[in-house]
């Protein structure tokens, strides 16, 4: 991998206004080459927005996001990107088989009005026999459950062939043995040099993999380093109402 | 029957049959699968303004319908792009603007409300060569970028956000999308009216998913039950002496429910419809 030296991810002082309100203060996150980050926090505190600024899907008011050394205005290669995004269901109004789904993985490699090819079939095959669909390949997704609609959009990330993969909450509703799996793929890929920036509430069978989190309260990052008791406690004790921490102080205050 | 084929007006009335046939479903699958089945609806509306424009200016109302109608579409697009400001409310507007707007210019045309009944419901048989030249050109385009496109298409309307990170340029599909639908639903016109044809860019969909798992063949299945029902309409129609659009519609909606109870058959013969047999085989 010698193009991956450079960083895939770069955000630096990145904030986020939703509807006029701050989501992100001045946020830092770098994933460098063949290393697995994982992104964590209490609920609102960000984690979401963070992934979805940083792939370009919601606009930064501040700061600067480069995607494998490019400004992302002008990132335009999206072959090196997969993505996850948090979802509870990978069907819409039509049904869509599990096959048809994963292949929309390899629309960065396709051309307009060109048939796929055997690369991309094969992509296609290796990605839901990794998530251990093999035998629901033709399956239409509306049958599928909760947890294999959660693999069916992960194999579509790995279809990509990506080196960098952003994962919002990939394993939500994933049965145990079914996340085991997920972690030993993911483990094989970061061996092979991807990159890995992975949204969780709970760490579980990944744990191991990883070599750095990155904890956010509030929209402002508390932590940035290696996975300990103490972050994984305070990525969970905390339920905040979104508003920012204060220090009140009793009597007149320290200014006259 | 064979001496419907006679008649000049029928054998127009059935090649127009064949291009909304084929058309409508092929853009109406992507409709659908946004769950946007009502925007069709919404359209037609639109182009009633469109034609009493046409008449009002005496240009022909087939292409300044073409023309209103894919403003409207990108109106729409854009509204529902921004997803605020009650895109809901908007759109009502927009398709109770149409329909004002389109019966207030052909009443200031000299036109009355029921010399409008021939575009709301269809009037298959005044279909004139230059109408057929037009229908035939724009529903060989829709189809054919309906089909062509369809990778890109599909993963526009099954997840917009992926579809965007993998650099597909959703903003330009999608529009294409509505923009196709305005043509289609103005093609339509003449064959089952402004105001049913968004029946023949659902209903054959709807009929079709009740037997397929993929989205291809949902998508091809559509398309020949639209053209199976505009075909079987157009000619019923002509035996049993109504009017085409509300036959077409009649029959499509028949299709659906011969095909969901055949669906419920198939399924029950299925097991592996079974979405937790996974979890079954591991334990």
């Amino acid at each position: 991998m010698s193009t991956s030296e450079v960083d895939p991810l770069v955000a630096s002082g990145v904030s986020v206004a939703l509807d006029g309100r701050l989501v992100l203060h001045d946020v830092d996150l770098t994933v460098r080459a063949g290393e697995f980050v994982v992104l964590l926090g209490a609920n609102g505190s960000g984690k979401s927005t963070l992934v979805r600024a940083a792939v370009g899907l919601v606009p930064i008011i501040g700061g600067t996001v480069r995607l494998f050394g490019t400004p992302l205005a002008s990132f335009d290669e999206h072959t090196r990107l997969g993505y996850v995004p948090q979802r509870t269901s990978a069907a819409a109004g039509v049904p869509a088989t599990v096959q048809e789904v994963v292949m929309s993985g390899r629309l960065a490699r396709r051309h307009v009005f060109r048939r796929r090819t055997a690369a991309d079939l094969s992509a296609v095959e290796e990605a839901i026999d990794r998530v251990g669909l093999g035998d629901r390949r033709d399956s239409s997704v509306n049958e599928l459950s909760g947890g294999q609609q959660q693999r069916v959009l992960i194999a579509r990330a790995l279809a990509t062939e990506a080196d960098l993969l952003v994962m919002d909450e990939p394993t939500a509703g994933v049965d145990h043995d079914q996340q085991i799996t997920l972690a030993s793929v993911l483990g094989d890929l970061v061996a092979a040099g991807t990159s890995v920036l992975l949204v969780a509430h709970e760490l579980g069978p990944m744990q191991p993999l990883i070599d750095r989190a990155v904890v956010l309260d509030v929209g402002r990052v508390v932590h940035d380093g290696p996975v300990d008791e103490h972050t994984l406690s305070h990525a969970h004790s905390h339920q905040h109402t979104g508003a920012p921490p204060r220090t009140h102080v009793s009597g007149d205050g320290v200014w006259p | 029957m064979i001496d419907l084929l006679d008649y000049d007006f029928m054998r127009r009335a059935l090649l127009a049959a064949v291009f909304t046939g084929l058309s409508a479903p092929a853009i109406g699958t992507y409709l659908v699968q946004r769950r946007l089945s009502l925007l069709g609806d919404g359209l037609g509306h639109v182009a009633l303004t469109g034609v009493a424009l046409g008449l009002l200016t005496g240009i022909a109302p087939l292409p300044t319908a073409v023309v209103v109608a894919t403003l409207g579409a990108l109106l729409i697009e854009f509204l529902r792009s921004r997803g605020r400001t009650s895109g809901d409310v908007a759109l009502a507007m927009l398709f109770y603007g149409g329909i004002a707007g389109g019966v207030l210019l052909a009443g200031l045309a000299g036109e009355s409300a029921a010399g409008l009944n021939k575009f709301l419901f269809g009037s298959i048989t005044t279909v004139s060569n230059g109408d057929l030249v037009l229908v035939g050109v724009l529903g060989a385009v829709v189809v054919a970028l309906s089909v062509g496109l369809r990778p890109q298409l599909f993963a526009v309307c099954q997840d917009e956000e992926h579809a965007r990170v993998s650099g597909v340029p959703v903003w330009l599909l999608s529009s294409l999308i509505s923009i196709l639908a305005a043509i289609t639903i103005t093609l339509a016109m003449r064959t089952v009216g402004l105001l049913l044809v968004s029946a023949l860019m659902v209903v054959p969909v709807a009929a079709s998913q009740q037997v397929t798992r993929s989205f291809r063949a949902t998508h091809l299945a559509a398309m020949g039950i639209g053209l199976a029902v505009a075909l079987g309409g157009v000619v019923s129609s002509y035996e049993i002496e109504t009017q085409p659009g509300p036959t077409i519609v009649i029959l499509a909606i028949t299709v659906f429910g011969v095909m969901a109870g055949v669906g419920a058959f198939l399924r029950r013969l299925r097991p592996q419809a079974d979405p937790h047999l996974d979890m079954r085989r591991e334990t």
